[in-house]
């Protein structure tokens, strides 16, 4: 397998002079292409601010950050948003999908925003990624109308749409039951075993931990065991 | 931006409670544009038709001249000059000039005309007047003398006199009686009172006579020639470039009806400006409603926003999304806006045929397409601001919440 993500010596810090937080301090990390890796660690220890750089939502302060051997430590916004588009999908805990959109809808979002509108491949996919989470009956449905586990499927095929390389997922059943979590989890290590789509998953949860077949734990602002 | 338009109307569509009284507000503000325009419009057309409709547009008199100096060059002199002072200037080259300038595009009629002053004698009654000589078929080209006829005819042969109802009124005379009219020549005519007329002008009505133009070259010892020439447009704002041309091809004096008229176009200017104050502020209503409730918007859709800036939307397609619904609410409120106020106004009557007192709305003048086209760019500026502020919306801000 080959190195998808890579970051060294990471560093983000929050405010300035006394006020200063330094949430990561010098993180090493490495994902490689397939990997199914829950990032574990104690509240505050700087997990969602990793996720949070890996998505290139944010920048580090320092450090180096490469993905698909791009260095994207020092690209703009614009070529972000554009990378993220293209090769990066989120999952998220409270799923947040568009209220006023349809299951379907929602699914295709990242590929109509890449073409400019919907086109009839992007819904066929949008189709098969609905099908393929058990949502077949539920494409024209509102968003608003969908229970909490069927709001986080349609969120996992959203992040699929674009056939993203790495998918980042915060907690992803934090907000479901049980037997929800259990489908969700499920759901993703059978994408990542056929698709060979490469999940950090974010995570508190010692059961879904498990499941995943690396564990990634940050204490402190550092990788300490993996 | 098709996948823009589409997502902000599905934004516009998806709180149709507040979208609707959001375009309703806007097509209020289009209503009261549209309403000034008219109103104001019709005002203008209903002033100038009351004060201008009756008098020349452009009048063509004789040009002053000055006697020349006769001194040989070289020879210096001290010279006192005065003017001729109550001398008659008449046009004695004018008739050469009718035909063309009747032809000319624009003229709706040409009037050549006798004019001097006078008394009406009845008994031993005496009323100074002035008197015009019109052609007997030319009676109404200036003055609608026709329409405004109470008694009689306006047929005016070479012993018929027209006079205003004040006049007959002082001098106790009506159709068919005999009065005397004594010129400033000090020639006097016996003349048959043919029509009696009612223009609403006091000047008129009260102080003025008609006779043919033979009549008058009798009483005025005018065997040839012309006073002047009264001309009526089809559209008297052409009058000042008229009378410019007029007096640069016949090389007389063109007189446009706008230089003894200056204080009614003053009022008008002031009247259009008053107009478009209010529509100014209309305008800022509408650009303040919008901007306002976008920003709403702005604030209420942070976190889907988020996600769509998370899941790749680059801020100009944020930027778009708001703009459109601004577009969309400028344009969806400007057209209800004009098609109500184009429904409202038009059962009322035209300025040019309403009665005193009623209200002088011209619905031709609603400026629409303006009202539709400065609402949707004052709607798209609008949005701007919030559009901005939706653009700069952080992902990692939202998406935790």
């Amino acid at each position: 397998m080959s190195v998808l993500v890579e970051v060294g010596d990471l560093v983000k810090t929050y405010g300035s002079g006394d006020a200063e937080t330094r949430v990561l301090k010098g993180l090493d990390l490495v994902l490689e292409e397939g990997d199914l890796a829950a990032l574990l660690g104690p509240s505050g220890s700087g997990k969602s601010t990793l996720l949070t750089i890996l998505g290139t939502l944010m920048q580090p302060t320092s450090g180096r950050h490469s993905m698909l051997g791009e260095d994207l430590t020092r690209a703009g916004d614009a070529a972000l948003t554009e990378f993220r588009n293209r090769h990066i999908g989120f999952v998220f805990q409270f799923h947040h999908l568009l209220p006023d959109f349809t299951a379907l809808e929602n699914v295709i979002f990242p590929t109509a925003i890449a073409q400019g509108r919907e086109t009839a491949g992007a819904r066929a996919r949008g189709e098969d990624l609905l099908e393929r989470v058990g949502l077949a009956d539920r494409m024209d449905f509102r968003a608003t109308q969908l229970s909490g586990g069927q709001k986080q499927r349609v969120a996992i095929a959203r992040a699929l749409m674009n056939q993203p390389e790495l998918v980042l997922a915060d907690e992803p059943t934090g907000n479901l039951d049980r037997e929800s979590a259990s489908q969700v989890m499920a759901l993703i290590a059978e994408i990542n075993q056929q698709e060979q789509t490469t999940f950090l998953i974010s995570t508190h949860d010692e059961k879904i931990a498990a499941a995943c077949r690396r564990q990634i734990k940050v204490v402190d602002g550092k990788t300490v065991s993996d | 931006m098709l996948y823009a338009i589409k997502i902000a109307w599905r934004y516009l569509t998806a709180s149709k409670a507040q979208t609707g009284l959001l375009v309703a507000g806007v097509a209020t503000g289009v209503f009261v544009f549209i309403f000034m325009s008219a109103l104001i419009g019709g005002l203008a057309v209903y002033l100038v038709q009351q004060t201008v409709g009756d008098i020349s547009h452009v009048t063509l008199e004789a040009p002053s001249r000055d006697a020349g100096l006769l001194l040989p060059e070289g020879v210096e002199a001290q010279l006192v000059q005065q003017k001729a002072r109550g001398q008659r200037d008449t046009l004695r080259s004018a008739e050469a000039f009718l035909p063309a300038i009747s032809a000319m595009a624009g003229v709706k009629a040409v009037s050549p005309q006798i004019v001097g002053n006078g008394f009406v004698i009845r008994g031993q009654s005496r009323a100074p007047v002035s008197v015009t000589g019109v052609e007997p078929d030319k009676v109404s080209a200036i003055a609608d003398l026709q329409s405004r006829l109470i008694a009689g005819d306006t047929v005016l042969t070479n012993n018929a006199v027209l006079v205003g109802k004040s006049l007959a009124e002082d001098l106790g005379i009506g159709v068919g009686q005999v009065i005397r009219l004594q010129s400033d020549r000090n020639v006097e005519r016996s003349l048959v009172i043919a029509g009696i007329f009612k223009v609403g002008v006091e000047a008129l009505d009260a102080r003025a006579a008609f006779v043919s133009t033979a009549t008058a070259r009798t009483l005025f010892a005018l065997p040839q020639g012309l006073s002047r020439v009264e001309i009526k447009l089809d559209d008297l704002n052409q009058a000042d470039e008229f009378a410019v041309r007029l007096a640069a091809e016949t090389g007389l004096k063109a007189t446009p009806w706008t230089q003894g008229n200056a204080q009614l176009l003053s009022g008008l200017r002031a009247q259009a400006n008053s107009g478009n104050l209010i529509k100014g502020f209309a305008l800022v209503t509408i650009v303040i409603g919008v901007a306002s409730a976008l920003l709403l918007s702005t604030y209420r859709r942070r976190p889907e926003i988020g996600i769509m800036r998370a899941f790749g939307a680059p801020r100009g397609f944020v930027v778009a999304v708001f703009v459109l619904q601004g577009t969309l609410i400028g344009l969806l409120g400007g057209l209800l806006g004009a098609g109500l106020g184009y429904l409202a106004l038009s059962p009322f009557p035209l300025p040019e045929n309403i009665t005193s007192g009623s209200l002088p709305i011209d619905v031709r003048q609603g400026a629409y397409g303006l009202a539709i086209a400065l609402t949707t760019i004052g709607a798209i500026l609008a949005s701007i601001l919030p559009a901005r502020a939706a653009a700069r919306v952080d992902p990692v801000s939202v998406i935790g919440q």
